[in-house]
């Protein structure tokens, strides 16, 4: 096929990228989007084909395009919308890890370049290498924390960003060496590389706790995206340059959105090693005042004498599964009258965007989901709200109390409200550790218990 | 020092300045207190109550005149009937009174208590502070003044305020309009919204739309944004454009509503019309207007101060008594009032009025034959009107994360690169860099607006989307590491079905 067909074909890949990620930012054109990309990827794995002119390279082709399709379609059909943010972890790794071995693959190619092309060359795959393999092993580490295989209480080692500087300057010293070295060596240089930059996306995000995940995983994205534009760039593919840039800006703005639903440095973010304040560890400063409890029947009750509800769902409905029977408790008190709607804090949950699609799994119509902005002013006059496993993003500690680590992190202002139920495993604080003043108010009642089982007997109770 | 009781000569007037209650109190602060027979009666506090509680009671009003350092009233002296001479006259010099003088409707009782070295307090005066608010007798009289509105509309008023279904059919709720949300608005927002009323109310100052709300009525807005709040929390005069809006938005509101409460007094002005003849006239025939603001000249331009009248088949009640209605109640609060008050200025031995205190020097308007209305400017900016809900002050979050297109600095060092990479970049790689640069511009403007409930189903297509680098791996098929790149061929497509398959599945469950 003459070069000029894959270039137009490249092109009309990247356009349609372009359609694809513009298509998801509205409800009505997102699965159009989808789409898109679909189709944008099809061609663009076509035109690519026509340049692999070894026969042997199709014998590697079709078994390996089979087994992986064959992975990621039982992988997607199977997964539980609860663990979507381990899935998207686990994807990121993937492109991580296939820009370090296209970056190693290419080392053994580079006997067209001479000269400062050849110097840019071998500077591209250093790169493409070292965003990759610290994509690769962050977003594992990542992973194992959103699974509970690693402990999601953020791990530092002393001196941690000294050694972190170390590790990144040992990388330099390692690359100026590849560009000075023969080639023969320099596949022994790379793999060092990509070790010390696995170790680095290691000790970074260990040192992030739980709650921030929201912002690593997107953080993570856009690396992911990065190492593939890197990998264009080795390559000199522009649909490879033009799709990583996609991923990687998109992924850059909503790590920003995300920051600023935290109120966290977009800056130390990029740094790492965010995700407790320093050294504040705020005692719990309200002793001798009990949290007062409802039961079951008590919640019921006072969710039929309301005429005005608002459902604040958090971690909690995800560990818990609790999605379908709130729906159910939704339906049944819409029945009766009951204005019901649910309020979504941009960092609920362990991904952006987490908790609306664990609503839309268990049908409940999306224009009764509030974003924070638009519902935080109608608090004043709703009868009841009923916080399902949310700790943090509902703590008036964050607006009230400057010595508080989250002070400053925009909330929801639940406690406005007349009344406040709060379903929650223990009195255990939330990711960041700060205690909820929530929980000692006079209009607040707690409702212990994992979240499904509470609000199946709360379902019970109202029928 | 001895407080004076005079019994209330206004024809319409039924409470009483003092209750037995506080008659008891100020003893313990060493006054003593005579009474006019028959002073509490018509509040239902008989005279047994005044002399069980250690008053002493007078028959003659010209006796209590004399007699008394300090003369206590609910409203401003007026002619005496049975005296036949003005209750002014009765005072003489260094007598102290007290009452609702309405010191800026009122220049020349003013100058005759100034001329005759009365020393006048005015409860009208009591600043707008937190401090005083339990002497503000304004407030808890139009607290009555608000609820009464409505009970007295609601009697005039044909129907049922609430809406009931019944088998013989539907019966739909009463709407009522409140205009002007201060004390009184807010009553009787409340008072109407316990009978079942649809209410809604109208302010021209934006920081009690929250009250309103919290009260459980719609607050009416204008697209105008001009500010009503005037000095010491009450409303101000607005400008002619607002005035216009404002007006139309009301005639717009009589055609729906079945009944209007206007409660919209400028201090020491003339009330504002706000409810027009014709405006009455497009009202349903049965509605009812009741004007809070009769006594100062009405809301509605068919008012009559004190009168029921009917025009257009609307009944329109020119309240200007609604505390007496409550006379009990209405004298027990405004007896606390004047006893926080009479505490607040001081010991009844050695009393002594002490005009560096904001209180009292703002309730004294005339003092040694000097009139000192209007008292100076508040210090402080006081709070509106009682807040019913106070909610904590809304941190604004102050938006931390620094852009990345800002800051010299960035900007310096993007410039220095980019010479040096132009300097000695190849050409093929300038235009892959130009490619990525416009490609991250290009990311950046299509991701910015996209809904936060979308985050997800973007995070996973993108994630499809990056394993775009199945293609790297496969230029490199036939090169002579197939093994390396069959496996990043391999992970990329897990990549890629997943990922899109993952979204698909994800955007099907999303429903309106």
């Amino acid at each position: 096929m003459p070069e000029g067909i894959i270039t137009v074909a490249y092109l009309a890949a990247s356009i349609l990228f372009i359609l694809s990620l513009g298509g998801l930012s509205k409800q009505e054109t997102a699965r159009r989007g989808n789409l898109y990309g679909i189709a944008g990827m099809v061609i663009a794995i076509l035109a690519t084909i026509s340049l692999i002119r070894d026969g042997s390279g199709f014998l590697w082709l079709i078994p390996v395009v089979g087994i992986g399709g064959a992975v990621g379609w039982v992988v997607a059909k199977r997964v539980e919308m609860t663990a979507m943010p381990e899935l998207v972890a686990i994807l990121n790794s993937f492109v991580g890890l296939a820009a370090v071995l296209v970056g190693i693959a290419s080392s053994f190619e580079a006997g067209q370049f001479s000269g400062s092309a050849l110097v840019i060359h071998e500077i591209e795959i250093i790169l493409g290498v070292l965003i990759g393999a610290y994509t690769f092993t962050g977003s594992v580490i990542a992973f194992g924390k959103l699974r509970g295989l690693i402990g999601s209480k953020p791990s530092m080692l002393p001196l941690r960003h000294q050694l972190n500087l170390g590790m990144l300057s040992a990388c330099g010293v390692l690359g100026a060496g590849i560009v000075m070295a023969e080639p023969a060596s320099q596949v022994t240089l790379l793999t060092a590389i990509a070790l010390i930059a696995g170790l680095l996306g290691v000790n970074m995000i260990m040192a992030i706790g739980g709650a921030d995940m929201p912002v690593v995983v997107s953080m993570l994205n856009s690396y992911s995206g990065w190492a593939a534009a890197a990998a264009g760039f080795i390559l000199a593919n522009d649909l490879l340059i033009i799709t990583g840039a996609l991923v990687g800006s998109s992924g850059a703005i909503l790590s920003y959105i995300m920051c600023r639903g935290m109120n966290r440095s977009f800056v130390s973010v990029i740094a790492g090693g965010f995700g407790v304040a320093e050294g504040t560890v705020v005692a719990s400063g309200k002793s001798g005042v009990e949290a007062q409890e409802f039961s079951h029947e008590e919640v019921a009750a006072a969710l039929k004498n309301s005429s005005s509800v608002v459902i604040v769902p958090g971690y909690g409905m995800a560990a818990a599964q609790a999605q379908y029977v709130v729906r159910e408790i939704t339906e049944t008190l819409a029945k009766l009258g009951t204005k019901v709607r649910f309020a979504i804090h941009p960092v609920a949950g362990r991904l952006p965007g987490h908790m609306n699609v664990l609503l839309a799994e268990a049908s409940v119509p999306y224009d009764i989901v509030m974003e924070m902005e638009e519902i935080n002013g109608d608090f004043v006059e709703t009868n009841l709200v009923l916080v399902i496993g949310a700790n943090d993003i509902v703590n008036p500690d964050a607006l009230s109390d400057a010595t508080s680590p989250i002070y400053g992190m925009p909330v929801l202002e639940v406690w406005k409200s007349e009344r406040v139920v709060a379903l929650k495993r223990s009195m255990a604080t939330g990711y960041s550790g700060v205690e909820n003043p929530l929980y000692f108010r006079d209009n607040t009642r707690m409702l212990f218990g994992d979240a499904k089982e509470s609000l199946t007997k709360v379902a019970a109770a109202l029928n | 020092m001895i407080i004076g009781v005079p019994r209330e000569v206004h024809a319409e007037e039924r409470r009483v300045a003092l209750v037995p209650d506080a008659v008891v109190k100020l003893q313990e602060l060493g006054f003593k207190v005579l009474v006019e027979s028959g002073a509490g009666a018509r509040a239902c506090f008989p005279d047994e109550l005044y002399r069980e509680a250690g008053a002493e009671l007078v028959d003659e009003p010209s006796v209590i005149w004399e007699h008394s350092d300090w003369i206590v009233k609910v409203r401003e002296p007026q002619r005496h009937p049975k005296l036949r001479k003005q209750e002014t006259g009765l005072l003489r010099e260094g007598q102290i009174l007290t009452a609702l003088l309405a010191p800026g409707q009122n220049p020349n009782l003013l100058k005759k208590l100034a001329r005759q070295k009365v020393t006048a307090l005015a409860l009208e005066a009591v600043p707008r502070i937190s401090r005083a608010q339990s002497m503000d007798v304004l407030s808890s009289m139009a607290n009555i003044s608000g609820y009464r509105a409505v009970i007295e509309g609601a009697h005039h008023f044909g129907r049922f305020f609430i809406g009931q279904i019944t088998a013989a059919g539907k019966i739909p709720p009463a709407k009522v309009l409140v205009i002007g949300a201060g004390v009184a608005g807010l009553s009787a927002i409340g008072t109407a919204q316990h009978l079942g009323a649809i209410v809604r109310a109208f302010d021209t100052r934006p920081a009690v739309r929250d009250e309103v709300r919290s009260m459980g009525a719609e607050f009416l807005e204008l697209d105008l944004a001009e500010d009503g709040t005037g000095a010491g929390g009450y409303a101000k005069e607005m400008s002619a454009e607002f005035i216009k809006a404002e007006m139309a938005l009301f005639a717009e509101q009589a055609k729906e509503v079945d009944m209007i409460v206007t409660t919209a007094a400028i201090p020491g002005k003339k009330a504002p019309t706000l409810i027009t003849e014709a405006m009455v006239q497009s009202m349903k025939p049965g509605s009812v207007i009741v004007d809070l603001a009769a006594a100062s000249g009405g809301n509605c331009e068919l008012t009559e101060p004190g009168k029921v009248t009917e025009a257009h088949d609307v009944t329109i009640v020119g309240s200007t008594d609604g505390p007496s209605q409550l006379a009990t109640q209405a004298s027990q609060l405004f007896s606390n009032n004047l006893f926080k008050l009479i505490k607040h200025l001081g010991e009844a031995e050695a009393f002594k009025l002490n005009l560096e205190d904001e209180i009292t020097r703002s309730v004294t308007v005339t003092h040694k034959g000097e009139i000192l209305w209007p008292p100076p400017a508040p210090k402080a900016k006081p709070k509106p009107a009682e807040p019913l809900v106070s909610p904590p002050e809304p941190v604004v979050p102050q938006s931390v994360a620094p852009s990345i297109f800002n800051g010299k600095v960035v900007i310096g060092f993007v410039a220095v690169l980019a010479v040096l990479v132009g300097w000695g970049g190849s050409s093929t790689f300038l235009s892959h860099l130009t490619v990525f640069v416009l490609a991250c511009f290009v990311g950046y403007m299509v991701v910015w607006n996209v809904t936060p409930a979308l985050h997800t189903p973007l995070m996973s297509v993108t994630n499809a989307i990056s394993g775009i680098i199945v293609i790297g791996g496969m230029v490199h098929l036939g090169g002579n590491q197939p093994w390396l790149a069959a496996l990043a061929v391999l992970i990329a497509t897990v990549n890629i079905v997943g990922g899109f398959l993952i979204t698909h599945r994800m955007l099907g469950m999303f429903r309106k």
